[in-house]
């Protein structure tokens, strides 16, 4: 009976190996292939239910991930999960939903806030020995909360967007889009509300999720005409902005019969040519056009690349890319129309800051940012940015003129922006009025930093399609008086 | 006559004995055979003190102190008492309400049953209880984790799990004590028989039986109800043992041999068709295909273990196969387990009512741990369908990990093998039989649920045993576990009765001078009188002994006791 019962053994030895092989098969063999099934839920409770760190700014917490009874665990909140606050802060910070994936820093920082980063290894291992749920880290941004509340607020019901950087390092200060949206809603723990939430968004009116700050591109109309006045000042065309450059009433464009107009067709001087610095002044086009023209594509496109044309910026999110046009086809006409800032031309607002920043910053461009430190939940610092020069888009001496032009575009008595006068700030600007589709009223445009003897701040703002004024709207009209109100924030 | 050492044995020298006492069939029917219950220390035999007068030191005689059960208790203990810790500590920060209470439960079930064995069966095995023990708090600490789940699993019940295993233990000590000897049981053969197959075919009584997640095996009594295939199992395993090994050379040497392969006679099949008939109708009435996967597997096993007739297990499969082929092709809710089987991963098998959702459920959590587990408390094993029950070797999967898994499969084989030792080292055919067939059916129940939840079966709603929750479950698995230790004590008792190989008074009379059983020329008595159990005798024989295998085996158990 003792042979039977070491067969029997044999037999269960035999079961237990079969059981430990399928074990084994499931749980090593097959676990990547079941951990990436459709239906697996627990791939989203692995990637949405881990405690994600918080998005800061300043001290306030911009987003943050609270505990809740559920099996995530976890849900994403924003700002407290007061929606008209969170909105504010959405086109920066993004959205973090089971079902629609992450956008913005929530998407670029993902590695640091779930915890998974290579820079988090050391972290994560004492987690596994202390048996400590993984905390993912704190990321804490550029952003200056009073400032993003105020460039919100000065556009009031308008659509456009806002963008303020400080000019030395290039950390971005505010980053308004409007209409925004509220992220908590697309946070919901259910896969169907989270869904049917984003699909709302998606078609609602205006493109409430695009971050109309990096995301955008608009004709930058005469703010551009920045570009064609530096490349004349650093190609020598000009000497000084004092030299004098024709100023026709009309400017034929060459190759067409077709005149381009001065705003309201008015003259922009008896003689027919004034000096570089009044036509910026008075924002002649007729003058940019002939000089853009005199200087030729390729120069302004030189010029144009130098302030971050055709090159996205990664703020870590990659801009849409500015672009000068290309030098295939490029006939003079269209060159004329460039130099204005039509035609070909589309920048973002995030560009036109910049070009602010780099004058600002005594032509040096730095690169925008917008995380400045990740700390891990201990509050020890992973990675700190360090302020980043791009290139020297132009010279000083260009500089001082570029910045005495755009002072006097404020404050000069017939400057384009005087509605971006603040007291007791030398604030420099310049306007622009983009036409945008035939029949839509124009976008509404203005950049400018202050104070110019020490800058803090470089801003552009487009309100589009002319915001509450409508086809009236000037970019001194309806621009320079919300890149009043941020500079006043940032001064405050 | 010489005089050789005690431990001296030399397997060759063995001879087969040409005696051949108590072959002719039917002198042992059991209904003839004298009181089970002997008296193993007949004054005629040599006594420790004449063997200390030979020898000139004392044999290690002296009850085992069972340290090592102690300390595996304590090191089964503290696992699951940190695993309860663990577990409150990682949901809600820190420890369980039901903590100590828990932990009070455990070590008074560990204590208890340990005293128990001490004075009434103090030669058992020392590994059996703690490795039950562990698994049995492992089972409640994922209990309590699904329990404590906020996400909820409906129907985990920690407190009530560990009530069952106080009662459990409780019972599995009365069966320890008032059974004093595992033979006693060889009477109640037949009546076992009845018992089981009444209780097995008990839920298809209308007004007793109830429908229960689509199986009708269970039923309501007193408020409580109860899985009787559970005990059913264990009145079978009797009724095997007990039937088997009376019949055994019926069934061994009679019928007609074709080729190799001694087939049995027809008649001798009959109680097989019966138990197959009732296995079917379990599948098919009470759509437990686990439970008669579960009885023919340990139907067949004990079947080989008495007869050692391979052609046994052929028939055995055979009938299996029939009857499951036959079932899959009659009855839609087979097939549709083999449909879920075959097809699990198919979005459409899963979306199916009676798909395989619960399976598939299941393997995500498996993949989910992968080699080391989520950590108690960290993963989600309470999406899985009957994550405290049938399926909680997905949940430890999940939470421990394959090295979790692993190591519990570890521990069942550490039982299983313990209990296959018992039937090796036991003398009597009967309790051989029983010991093998009770350890075979821990591991064959095994089996079948792991291979279900780890797809290497079709699934069927068997429980893990020890660990799933179900007090039914529980107890009848403790039972066994109590048959097993009676069992063990007789197997590694150092017999006063001498084994082979051991030095016994010639003819059991001292003046005669001493003779090494086995090698004497006349081994056939190797005591003044026969024991009174004739089986008990007729195992001891070297006449059961093939000329090449098994002597050491045969030695065994006279050193079993001290160790």
């Amino acid at each position: 009976m003792n042979k039977s019962l070491r067969r029997i053994a044999t037999i269960v030895t035999v079961l237990f190996i079969a059981i430990m092989a399928s074990t084994t098969w499931i749980q090593f063999h097959e676990a990547n292939s079941l951990n990436n099934n459709g239906r697996n839920v627990r791939r989203l409770y692995r990637e949405y239910g881990n405690h994600r760190g918080p998005i800061m700014a300043q001290g306030t917490t911009l987003a943050e991930s609270v505990e809740v009874d559920s099996p995530f665990g976890f849900q994403r909140r924003y700002m407290g999960g007061d929606a008209d606050q969170a909105q504010i802060f959405a086109p920066v910070t993004g959205f973090f939903s089971i079902a629609n994936g992450t956008t913005m820093i929530e998407n670029t920082e993902n590695a640091f806030l779930n915890g998974q980063a290579n820079a988090m290894w050391m972290e994560r291992m004492q987690d596994l020995f202390m048996g400590r749920e993984t905390q993912g880290a704190s990321v804490e941004l550029t952003l200056n909360p009073a400032v993003q509340k105020a460039a919100w607020d000065a556009l009031g019901g308008q659509r456009g967007a806002v963008v303020a950087v400080e000019p030395a390092t290039g950390k971005i200060l505010a980053m308004v889009s409007k209409p925004s949206f509220n992220p908590n809603d697309l946070a919901v723990l259910s896969t169907g509300q989270a869904s049917s939430n984003f699909t709302d968004l998606v078609g609602a009116d205006n493109d409430p999720l695009i971050n109309r700050t990096i995301g955008a591109l608009y004709p930058p109309g005469s703010s551009f005409k920045l570009i064609p006045a530096a490349a004349a000042l650093e190609t020598g065309y000009l000497r000084n902005a004092d030299q004098s450059i024709p100023a026709p009433h009309r400017f034929t464009l060459p190759g067409t019969t077709h005149d381009l107009r001065n705003f309201g067709d008015h003259a922009c001087s008896s003689t027919d040519e004034m000096s570089l610095h009044d036509a910026m002044v008075i924002s002649c086009n007729t003058a940019f056009a002939s000089l853009g023209v005199e200087l030729g594509g390729e120069a302004l496109r030189k010029q144009a690349q130098r302030f971050g044309f055709d090159d996205p910026f990664e703020v870590p999110m990659r801009s849409a890319s500015s672009s000068f046009p290309d030098a295939d086809g490029f006939s003079p006409d269209r060159v004329a129309l460039a130099s204005i800032g039509q035609g070909d031309v589309t920048a973002t607002p995030l560009q036109m800051a910049m070009v602010s920043a780099a004058i600002a910053n005594d032509g040096i461009l730095m690169q925008p940012y917008l995380v400045d430190t990740v700390r891990d939940s201990t509050l020890d610092v992973i990675q700190q940015t360090s302020p980043k020069r791009l290139r020297q888009a132009v010279g000083s001496n260009t500089v001082s003129q570029l910045a005495a032009m755009m002072e006097d575009s404020v404050s000069g008595a017939s400057g384009t922006a005087t509605a971006a006068r603040i007291p007791g700030v030398r604030v420099a600007g310049k306007t622009g009025t983009a036409q945008a589709a035939a029949g839509d009223a124009p976008h509404a445009w203005f950049t400018a930093f202050a104070p110019v003897d020490n800058p803090q701040i470089a801003v552009a703002v487009i309100v589009e399609h002319g915001g509450d004024m409508g086809s009236d709207a000037t970019g001194g009209r309806v621009a320079a008086p919300v890149v009043a109100s941020v500079i006043r924030a940032v001064l405050q | 006559m010489t005089v050789t050492s005690p431990g001296f044995t030399s397997p060759g020298t063995l001879s087969p004995s040409t005696s051949s006492p108590g072959t002719s069939p039917g002198t042992l029917s059991p209904d003839l055979s004298p009181p089970m219950v002997s008296d193993t220390s007949s004054p005629s035999q040599a006594t420790p003190e004449d063997l200390t007068d030979i020898f000139g030191a004392e044999p290690t005689f002296k009850k085992p102190w069972r340290i090592a059960e102690i300390f595996l208790l304590l090191l089964a203990l503290g696992i699951g008492i940190g695993g309860f810790a663990m577990v409150g500590y990682v949901m809600n920060g820190e420890l369980p309400d039901t903590f100590w209470l828990e932990s009070a439960s455990m070590v008074g079930i560990a204590l208890f049953m340990h005293l128990v064995i001490r004075f009434v069966a103090p030669w058992a095995d020392q590994i059996i209880l703690p490795a039950v023990v562990l698994v049995n708090a492992l089972g409640i600490v994922m209990i309590l984790r699904l329990d404590l789940a906020p996400a909820g699993a409906a129907g985990a019940n920690a407190i009530r799990q560990t009530q069952w295993a106080a009662v459990s233990v409780v019972v599995a000590a009365a069966v320890l004590i008032i059974l004093r000897e595992h033979r006693t049981l060889r009477r109640f053969t037949y009546t076992s028989g009845i018992v089981g197959l009444i209780l097995l075919l008990s839920p298809m009584i209308p007004g007793l039986g109830m429908e229960i997640n689509g199986a009708r095996i269970w039923i309501q009594i007193a408020g409580m109800s109860i899985q009787p295939g559970e005990f059913a199992k264990i009145f079978l395993a009797i009724f095997f043992a007990g039937y088997f090994f009376n019949n055994r050379d019926n069934l061994t040497l009679a019928g007609p041999k074709l080729g190799p392969i001694q087939f049995p006679r027809f008649r001798d099949l009959g109680p097989i068709l019966i138990v197959w008939v009732a296995a079917i109708a379990v599948l098919v009435m009470q759509s437990d295909m686990g439970m008669s996967l579960m009885l023919f597997g340990l139907f067949v096993a004990m079947l080989y273990l008495a007869t050692q007739r391979f052609s046994w297990v052929l028939i055995g499969f055979c009938l299996v196969g029939a009857g499951g082929y036959f079932a899959v092709q009659a009855f839609p809710h087979v097939s549709q387990r083999f449909d879920g089987w075959l097809h699990a991963m198919d979005p459409a098998v899963i979306d199916r009512a009676g798909g395989s959702f619960q399976l598939v459920s299941g393997l995500f959590g498996l993949a989910n741990g992968g080699l080391l587990g989520t950590g108690l408390g960290h993963g989600h094993p309470y999406l899985v369908p009957l994550s405290f029950s049938d399926f909680i070797y997905s949940s430890l999967g999940e939470e421990l990990g394959l090295t979790g898994l692993l190591a519990v499969l570890v521990v069942f084989f550490l039982i299983v093998e313990r209990g296959l030792r018992t039937a090796i080292d036991v003398r009597d055919g009967f309790g051989k039989v029983l010991a093998g067939g009770l350890a075979f059916l821990i591991a064959w129940q095994l089996f079948i649920i792991v291979g279900g939840v780890t797809r290497l079966l079709p699934l069927t709603g068997l429980t893990v045993p020890f660990m799933a929750q179900g007090g039914t479950s529980l107890l009848s698995n403790w039972i066994v576990i109590a048959i097993l230790i009676r069992i063990s004590n007789e197997a590694r008792r150092p017999s006063i009765d001498p084994g082979l190989g051991e030095v016994a008074p010639v003819n059991g009379d001292e003046s005669q001078g001493y003779v090494v059983v086995g090698q004497s020329d006349t081994p056939a008595i190797v005591s003044g009188s026969p024991s009174n159990d004739a089986t008990e005798m007729m195992d001891a024989l070297p006449r059961e002994l093939p000329p090449d295998e098994d002597a050491t085996e045969m030695i065994a158990p006279v050193s079993g006791g001290t160790q």
